[in-house]
């Protein structure tokens, strides 16, 4: 009997321990409080929801009496939802439209997001236009012979549906739904580790992500780098921008994340999340 | 103090029911969760429609909803894995249980349940690095990625519970049985095979049933060498499973029919386990009373 007492206390001192171990962290995140109140509304593009969560995170900590909300939309009901001023920052993975812009919407660009096309580096092919890769991809060129390229039948490597990565690389090159994927893999490591060992395979990934063992091709003669996807000469790329109404002030908390993303402090955070800082 | 003793007992007795029940309110808890949550859309999609539709496409402008190519990945990729695993198994297990000396059972049983205790990310992992090259040069296809990939790493991963269970049967057989064959004149094979696999079959259905179990959820390793495209499978093709449907798509499904339908098809997978479970019961019922 005084044994399973032991054994109970036991039990109940390292549930204590436990217990102990979760609340203490806390009150050391607080150190560094900002004297903000108050709560963010961002709403839109589904692809941005890495690098926002990052932003929103990083500034939510700095901040902690700030909420910190994310409603993942998709671009066009972003767009929308600030013009209804149901959300303070609207995110949009695309430009505005003239349409949008005369409706007294402004963007500001956050970041780019930069694809990069990759194949396997014993594959000949250095350079691809834009038409030549929707035209790979959707199945009408199948064989590298046509690309000048070794024969070999292409082996398409994409990404399940639903990925920012995905969604970027179909809208950009215009062939949503139309794509004949042989593979759709669910991380950006097993991309490029099945074009690394198949020379036959393309696939794409942020550029962030390329590594030594695979090629990243040119696209209308243009290397993919930083500078290149900022300057917009690299066609694979799309910005990520903030939508705000025209001569309407954003509220004081919403103003200052405006005001953090935007800054080049933020720049490691947004290169992070897989894409290109613009400040 | 002796109805103090008799209290503490009923106690302890009270805090093992707790306990217990801790486990029989997780599985209800995931069968009413996936009850619930998988309804709503195969109502919305229609039955007919979910189970018997060929072409998944959640995400295009037109969404559609079949996971019938799902479903037969599910069943031809165990099948497949049951037709290599299970003769390679019960030989090994009848090996090892009557015919192997014992300095090489001694050697190999502890590598079988070696070969049990290896994640499935490092099955998926070496399929992709060794076997998809493989299968693409010796069989000269464009992509190795593939319903043969998945269904060779699920035989490597199913090989473990059918030997182990199989052995289990095989050595439950009274030694009276085999002495008595070889008494009458019976060689040591024939007796192996016409006294003592008879005597264990219900514990050899078991072990097989066991490995589909096993087979139709494993989700890690097969979601890195199928290539998970949801094609109707093919042995060349790229196929995705019922479990790697949910768990490719879960990370980024939007809230909304996608989602919802995502929940349906664990719902379908969790209908196939009880089934499976129903069987596996069956049969070692049989063995009991066998």
């Amino acid at each position: 009997m005084k044994r399973v007492l032991a054994f109970l206390m036991m039990a109940i001192v390292a549930l204590g321990l436990f217990t102990a171990c979760g609340s203490s962290e806390k009150p050391k995140e607080q150190a560094a409080a900002g004297n903000l109140k108050g709560m963010v509304a961002t709403d839109g593009s589904t692809s941005m929801a890495k690098v926002i969560g990052a932003l929103g995170e990083s500034f939510t900590t700095k901040n902690p009496q700030v909420t910190f909300a994310y409603n993942p939309t998709g671009s066009g009901s972003g767009i929308t939802a600030v013009n209804e001023g149901r959300c303070d920052i609207g995110l949009a993975s695309r430009a505005l439209k003239e349409k949008e812009k005369a409706g007294g919407l402004q963007e500001t660009v956050l970041a780019y997001d930069g694809i990069a096309i990759v194949v396997n580096p014993g594959n000949g092919v250095q350079n691809l236009t834009l038409e030549q890769l929707a035209d790979i991809y959707t199945g009408k060129i199948t064989d590298w012979q046509e690309l000048g390229g070794k024969a070999g039948e292409i082996v398409l490597i994409g990404r399940e549906a639903g990925s920012g990565t995905r969604d970027g690389f179909e809208s950009i090159t215009k062939s949503k739904d139309q794509c004949r994927y042989r593979q759709e893999l669910t991380s950006t490591g097993d991309v490029i580790a099945n074009v690394a060992q198949n020379q036959n395979a393309i696939g794409y990934a942020s550029l962030s992500a390329v590594s030594d063992n695979v090629k990243a091709v040119q696209i209308n003669g243009v290397t993919p780098s930083e500078s290149t996807i900022k300057d917009g000469s690299y066609a694979v790329q799309r910005p990520f921008m903030l939508i705000t109404k025209q001569g309407v002030k954003l509220n004081p908390v919403a103003q200052a994340f405006f005001d953090y993303i935007t800054s080049s402090r933020v720049a490691d955070i947004i290169s992070q999340a897989g894409v290109v800082p613009a400040n | 103090m002796l109805i103090k003793k008799e209290l503490l007992e009923r106690i302890i007795e009270g805090i093992f029911l707790l306990l217990g029940l801790v486990t029989v309110a997780c599985v209800l808890l995931i069968m009413v969760f996936l009850v619930l949550s998988g309804i709503p859309a195969i109502r919305e999609i229609g039955l007919a429609d979910f189970l018997l539709g060929q072409n998944w496409a959640p995400t295009s402008a037109t969404p559609s909803y079949g996971i019938l190519p799902f479903i037969l990945t599910s069943v031809y990729g165990t099948a497949g894995a049951i037709l290599l695993g299970v003769p390679l198994g019960f030989f090994t297990a009848v090996y090892l249980s009557k015919i192997a000396h014992l300095r090489v059972r001694s050697f190999m049983e502890p590598t079988v349940s070696l070969l049990a205790g290896i994640p499935s990310v490092v099955y998926g992992l070496v399929g992709m690095m060794v076997l998809i090259p493989w299968i693409r040069d010796f069989f000269g296809v464009p992509d190795g990625a593939s319903l043969l990939a998945a269904i060779i790493v699920l035989t490597v991963m199913i090989l473990p519970s059918i030997i182990k269970v199989s052995m289990t049967a095989l050595e439950a057989v009274p030694p009276e049985y085999e002495t008595a064959s070889l008494a009458l004149g019976a060689t040591p094979i024939e007796t192996y095979f016409r006294v003592s696999v008879p005597a264990a079959k219900s514990g050899i259905a078991a072990a097989i049933v066991l490995g589909v179990g096993r087979a139709i959820g494993e989700a890690m390793a097969v979601v890195m060498v199928s290539g998970n495209v949801a094609n109707m499978p093919e042995l060349f093709q790229s196929v995705r499973f019922l479990t790697t449907a949910v768990s490719s798509e879960m990370s980024y499904a939007a809230e909304g029919l996608q989602r919802d339908a995502l929940f349906s098809i664990a719902l379908v997978l969790f209908f196939f386990i009880m089934l499976i479970n129903a069987l596996l019961n069956y049969f070692l019922k049989q063995a009991k009373e066998g």
